[in-house]
């Protein structure tokens, strides 16, 4: 008996996946040549799975202001920026942020991890309801248990579930703060924000968007999902990420809340962990700049999340409901999934293997995440690739023995048909503790 | 206010129609250990049981009810607390 022993189920699962080849949780790249491509064991691979959606973890400006700031202030702040104090480019990243979403305020994390884990913990209290998506990410779900407010979920982009359950709470006392996400990290579907911003004006309720996966995404201005649906005036919290589009690392939240700032003291995951080192603040505050100045970026990223959304819509693969920068492959079970994640490994192409219960409606998916960088090149090889196992491994039918199947598959998306193999009934399965991307 | 065995009775007769179980329920079935449903079902039959009542569980509660009479306590006071 050890202390280790609950999680001898879990060790279980793990040797199954382990045991097919490649452990798709320790893939480690001899080499990341640009945001498009690594060497793994000495062979290139396309890198379609990293949520670098803008490519921008290569600029040479946003490289040069990093070196820049390395040079001028050394590698890192050795603490939290209450104990050890805040070095002028935390502010000056927090002042641009705030212009960027046109806000009051804006507090920037570790991590954007940490950015939910503060923000929901701490906004939320005793006595406060806090209304989740069910398909929210992790972080999303830690935030709530961090904290003392009761937390109810309600169906995956619901709109009228939401109502439904804000109405169930009565004149109970309290504040409601409903939380949802721009795109949504495992089937690259957004949010219905106009819906769920009239349902929070109906119930006086609070408003936060993740918008982790949308930042510089979506919108004219790249301000996410919150500018794209016309809601900027409804949302009372934005959270974000600087891991993805911004190609760094560290979190933020904007609000146009008064006294938004008393969160600096009264935070614990804002107020007890170290604050980001200076040089990747500096990178970070460049790729925002980036960001605006070069809409060409989202240009680029919005022409290949069609062209590889619609290249294997085409060949028949099970996609998300929507073309995004994520795009998901439904897999007919879990052994296929991982034989294919390996093939396509195999073959040079690197994407993320994701598995129930970490996935919507129980469904295994490979994973990918389509960038600014990516060649068409680069895609049409992925999508040939795909193609060529996926007829192999029986995902999809062959070419010479497949039907006109644009109309038959009306409808036959991910999150809307939900078939399980065999069975072609309709499930609702959604993740308990998070999505893990 | 609904009395809790009729609120057990329906909770039982619910899980009877979930595809994944096979075995009849009772009073004091262990929801997660006994009825061979993983974490996301127990939680997706959550969901199916507020709207039949029309009560939300927060998730804390959760977290402590183990068998389907404590489940049925929890939607009993639920709805207690608020008059119909
Ligand atoms: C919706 C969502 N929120 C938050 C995060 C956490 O971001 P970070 O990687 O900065 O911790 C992620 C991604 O990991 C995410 O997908």
């Amino acid at each position: 008996m050890t202390i280790l022993d609950k999680f001898k189920a879990l060790q279980g699962a793990y040797e199954t996946v382990q045991s097919a080849g490649h452990d798709p949780f320790t893939v480690c790249f001899d080499e990341v040549l640009s945001p498009s491509e690594a060497v793994l064991k000495g062979k290139r691979v396309i890198l379609l799975g990293t949520n670098n959606y803008l490519g921008l973890t290569f600029d040479s400006s946003c490289v040069d202001k990093a070196v820049e700031a390395l040079m001028q202030a050394g590698t890192g702040t050795t603490g939290s920026r209450i104990a050890n104090g805040t070095y002028g480019n935390h502010a000056e990243l927090e002042r641009r942020l705030a212009a960027f979403y046109g806000t009051r305020a804006a507090m920037v994390f570790s991590t954007g991890y940490q950015a939910n884990l503060g923000i929901l913990s701490t906004i939320a209290g005793r006595g406060d309801h806090i209304l989740i998506d069910a398909d929210s990410h992790a972080s999303i779900y830690d935030g709530c248990r961090l904290g003392h407010a009761e937390v109810i979920r309600f169906r995956h982009n619901d709109p009228d579930d939401l109502a439904r359950r804000l109405s169930r709470l009565k004149d109970a006392p309290g504040n409601r703060l409903i939380v949802v996400e721009g795109i949504y990290s495992m089937l690259g579907d957004t949010a219905p924000l106009k819906e769920i911003a009239a349902v929070k004006r109906e119930w006086n309720a609070h408003l936060l968007v993740d918008e982790a996966h949308s930042l510089g995404v979506l919108g004219s201005n790249g301000r996410g999902l919150v500018e794209q649906a016309g809601v900027e005036a409804d949302v009372d919290f934005i959270v974000g990420t600087f891991s993805k589009s911004l190609g760094a690392v560290g979190g933020f939240c904007v609000s146009n809340l008064p006294d938004f700032d008393v969160l600096r003291i009264a935070c614990r995951p804002y107020m007890f962990t170290a604050s980001l080192p200076p040089s990747v603040i500096a990178s970070v505050t460049q790729a925002l700049a980036r960001v605006q100045e070069d809409p060409g970026l989202r240009a680029r990223l919005n022409i290949n999340a069609q062209r590889l959304y619609h290249g294997l819509e085409a060949e028949g693969f099970i996609l998300g409901p929507q073309v995004s920068p994520i795009v998901s492959i439904r897999m007919p079970s879990t052994e296929v999934a991982i034989a294919f994640w390996n093939a396509l490994l195999g073959a040079g192409i690197y994407l993320n293997l994701a598995l129930p219960p970490a996935t919507p409606d129980n469904a295994p998916l490979l994973r990918s995440s389509v960038s600014a960088a990516h060649s068409g090149t680069q895609i049409d090889t992925v999508i040939a690739t795909i193609t060529a196992i996926g007829s192999e491994l029986g995902v999809i039918a062959p070419r010479s023995h497949r039907p006109d199947m644009t109309e038959e598959r009306q409808g036959d998306l991910l999150g809307e048909v939900l078939w399980q193999p065999g069975q072609g009934q309709r499930h609702n399965h959604a993740p308990v503790t998070g999505n893990p991307l | 206010m609904t009395q809790n065995s009729d609120i057990v009775d329906v909770i039982i007769g619910m899980i009877g129609t979930l595809p994944q179980v096979t075995e009849v329920a009772t009073p004091d079935t262990n929801i997660a250990r006994d009825l061979g449903l993983d974490s996301l079902a127990v939680m997706n039959f959550v969901m199916q049981l507020e709207d039949r009542f029309d009560v939300s569980i927060p998730m804390d509660r959760l977290a402590g009810i183990q068998t389907i009479n404590d489940l049925a306590a929890a939607v009993a006071d639920l709805k207690g607390r608020s008059p119909e």
